[in-house]
């Protein structure tokens, strides 16, 4: 700013006034583009945080069973009935447990191998195809395919999140020597140059060396677990598979970077899982049943169709009270009331109602919606009530504004021609605020949408398997689930945590995007 | 002001009321010591006059003289500003609009009135017009309110400029024809009387003339008061001329009079300028 002073710069005193005022106004104009990086930065980084979280919950591993349906262990005599054949998850389960030891005979061994393998897949899965038997009687005593989800650790191994390993290919297998009790030793030029090295890294990195690090061989179906290593052999414990497999192909090694006892994967699971994707069993696909199935106690059958229908039956109270009595709440307080003493009185508190937080709803509603009148608990029908409350200051505030940017000469031309201030107010102020009043209306139920604290308090943080049928029924909501998934202990809650916050953020856009529709639709200028 | 200027192609002449007489008739509205309060302030000082029908009164006088509240008094717009208080009685047919009894929007549907400024409501023109009718069930069915609103029209002289686009929006009509819109939303209901509270301020000088010649026409078949702060357009438009200062009414005459030849000291000074 050293520029002469021109004809319009009149002394030095007022050049550098200037000079000032120039660089205060860039100053404000620096903060202003710096809080709205700041702001647009923390945004980007939640959307990138969930996102990724939320994506690896997309989608999950199902591994599919060939079984034959044996009458005689799904439809017993006397339960053979479609109601039975429904409810007989245990013979169902069997025949999928069966199927598995069949296909690792080894699990059969011993009780702790069964115990593993049964892991793969959960009792409650089968639900499915026993429903779809039951539906269709005719299957009985053919072979189907039943797909099932995979043990949820299992999972989230395949997906590279559980459990940390690095892989390494070994050279090409010249030759087996077995060894007794399921020991053998495989030999190969230099072939395990790679390995060694790739463990020379790992054991740095170790603070301990007590613990041998769990090195597994896999090639085709079958793996083995290193039990000594030179560079040209390697003597392994047969997990699963055919010791012969390993000199049909170059054999995969994966260095397991945590010791067996500190995992909730086993070996041999490990090994089985491999088995499974290697004879094509096991497919990645889209997490559908986060949206279609209720609540459960395994993260792989988990899903938030029940929390979706609790919400939208406590939004459909909450609608049903906050937005009628907040509405004409708000046009009899700006059109009909006198100003007086009163209303000044009802207008501050009604301020400081919007205020109150959101908590005390909720003990206000246990005290007068369950042990007074005597509602049901974790119904929608008070969750709802209790919303209402809440939202229904922010309407009557929001409804009120859009009242006074009716402009005056509105009315005047309608009483002018003879209505009365009913048909003034109905015939035009309100229509001419409804975009306002239904923006404000809106945003008030979204706000109620997320809203989880008042909700705990009036139980509705239970859990809660089926799908509630009327808003009388037990329930949950979205941001309750998010609250109870996220109390979970195990790791494959985290990214189904963060995509159910993704399905509700997606409600609440829906419901702005409304806002935005409404606006833009009705809107109208004067 | 005799000379009839040129809109008379565009009324119908099958009207309700009775074909239009050059001298005026008995009072249409007689006020008698009319004060009006806003909470303690006395803003209108026992103020009587009459006002004669098919004839125009204008009010003039210097802002804040009380003109347009004494207007707003005559259909009683006043019950809608909080803290108003109207003392005082005013004769319509021989009955006290004050009066308890008297319901404000029947009266209203007799006494139109027109803003300062226009203020056509947003929705169609068709629609502007047809509400009045339709609140008080004026019309018998969708013809019936067709012909009403083309009478209207007609009558406020906008009928040519609108009859293709009666669902257009009043709003995104001229600031002249809007108000003109609000004339026949105004003549719309039948009233016996229309208040123009400055009709023409918010307009340019040759809507002023369109309005001015419209208020000419509509003089033949109603009593008009009008608020103006222009003393030409008083004297243009109106027969009878009521100068108000601070709140008291100081001369009410003939216009041609008060123009000429005003027995008041004040009156004098206003209207050839020397306050206001």
């Amino acid at each position: 700013m050293s520029k002469k002073p021109g004809a319009l710069t009149t002394s030095a005193a007022s050049a550098k006034h200037l000079k000032r005022r120039r660089a205060a106004d860039g100053r404000f104009r620096y903060y202003g583009l710096s809080a709205i990086v700041v702001a647009l930065g923390a945004l980007a980084v939640l959307a990138v945080t969930i996102g990724s979280q939320a994506m690896s919950a997309a989608s999950y591993h199902v591994v599919s069973y060939e079984v034959t349906l044996d009458p005689a262990v799904i439809a017993p005599e006397g339960a053979s009935r479609p109601e039975d054949i429904s409810r007989n998850v245990d013979g169902f389960y069997s025949l999928v447990r069966d199927n598995l030891l069949n296909t690792f005979p080894e699990a059969g061994a011993d009780r702790n191998s069964r115990r593993e393998v049964s892991d793969f897949v959960t009792r409650l899965a089968v639900l499915p195809t026993a429903r779809l038997v039951a539906g269709n009687p005719e299957l009985i005593g053919s072979r189907i395919s039943v797909t099932a989800p995979l043990n949820d650790d299992l999972d989230l191994y395949l997906k590279g999140i559980g459990v940390r390993e690095r892989k390494i290919r070994a050279g090409a297998i010249s030759s087996v020597e077995p060894a007794p009790e399921g020991a053998f030793q495989v030999s190969g030029a230099g072939a395990f140059n790679g390995l060694l090295a790739g463990l020379t890294v790992a054991n740095e990195g170790r603070k301990d060396d007590a613990v041998q690090l769990d090195v597994l061989l896999t090639s085709g179906v079958s793996t083995g677990r290193l039990t000594e290593i030179s560079a040209d052999t390697a003597h392994l414990e047969l997990l699963t598979g055919r010791v012969a497999d390993f000199t049909e192909s170059a054999p995969t090694a994966r260095i397991i970077q945590s010791a067996e006892s500190e995992r909730t994967i086993s070996n041999k699971q490990i090994a089985w899982t491999l088995a499974l994707q290697d004879m094509g069993r096991i497919k990645r696909a889209p997490r559908w049943t986060l949206l279609t199935n209720s609540d459960s106690t395994y993260p792989e059958l988990a899903g938030g169709l029940s929390a979706i229908v609790g919400s939208l039956l406590t939004m459909l109270v909450t609608a049903l009270v906050a937005m009628p009595v907040g509405i004409l709440a708000a046009v009899y307080l700006e059109e009909f009331a006198p100003r007086n003493r009163v209303t000044e009185f009802i207008e501050v508190n009604i301020n400081n109602l919007a205020a109150v937080p959101s908590i005390v709803f909720g003990l206000l509603g246990a005290a007068l919606f369950i042990n007074f009148i005597g509602m049901p608990r974790s119904a929608p029908l008070v969750g709802g009530l209790v919303l209402a409350l809440m939202t229904f200051p922010v309407v009557i505030i929001a409804s009120r504004a859009a009242l006074k940017s009716v402009p005056p000469s509105v009315r005047a031309g309608a009483l002018a021609v003879g209505a009365s201030q009913m048909q003034t107010v109905f015939h035009h102020v309100v229509p001419l605020a409804a975009p306002g009043i239904l923006t404000g209306a809106i945003l008030g139920m979204a706000r109620a949408l997320g809203e989880t604290a008042p909700l705990l308090l009036i139980g509705m943080v239970a859990f809660v398997g089926d799908v509630p049928k009327s808003p009388m029924d037990e329930s949950t909501v979205m941001p309750v689930l998010i609250f109870s998934w996220s109390n979970n202990a195990e790791r494959a809650w985290e990214p189904l945590t963060a995509a159910m916050i993704v399905i509700l953020l997606a409600f609440l856009l829906l419901m702005n995007g409304l806002v935005v529709f409404l606006r833009r639709k009705y809107e109208r200028r004067w | 002001m005799d000379t009839t200027l040129g809109m008379s192609t565009a009324v119908d002449d099958n009207l309700t009321l009775p074909p239009a007489t050059d001298t005026a008739a008995a009072p249409r509205i007689d006020c008698r010591n009319i004060k009006v309060f806003y909470g303690e302030t006395e803003a209108i000082h026992d103020v009587s006059m009459a006002f004669p029908d098919r004839a125009v009164t204008a009010l003039i006088g210097p802002s804040g003289c009380g003109k347009s509240t004494f207007l707003r008094c005559l259909n009683r717009m006043n019950d809608t500003i909080e803290n108003c208080r109207v003392e005082g009685e005013i004769l319509m047919d021989g009955e006290n609009i004050n009066d308890a009894d008297v319901d404000p929007v029947l009266l209203r549907s007799r006494v139109g009135m027109v803003f300062q400024k226009p203020n056509p409501f947003p929705k169609s023109i068709y629609d502007n017009i047809a509400y009045g009718p339709r609140i008080h069930g004026l019309a018998n069915g969708r013809e019936d309110l067709d012909a009403i609103v083309e009478k209207s029209l007609r009558r406020a002289g906008l009928w040519d400029e609108v009859k293709d686009r009666l669902a257009a929006p009043g709003t995104g009509l001229s600031g002249g024809q809007q108000q003109r819109l609000c004339i026949a939303r105004a003549i719309a209901v039948q009233p016996e009387v229309i208040l123009m509270d400055e009709p023409c301020s918010a307009l340019d000088p040759i809507a002023t003339a369109r309005i001015e010649e419209l208020i000419d026409e509509l003089r033949n078949r109603y009593c008009i008061v009008i608020v103006t702060h222009s003393m030409q357009q008083a004297a243009r438009v109106s027969q009878r001329t009521a100068f108000f200062h601070l709140g008291n009414l100081v001369e009410l005459g003939d216009t041609s009079q008060i123009f000429t030849n005003p027995r008041e000291k004040r009156t004098e000074d206003y209207i050839t300028g020397r306050f206001g």
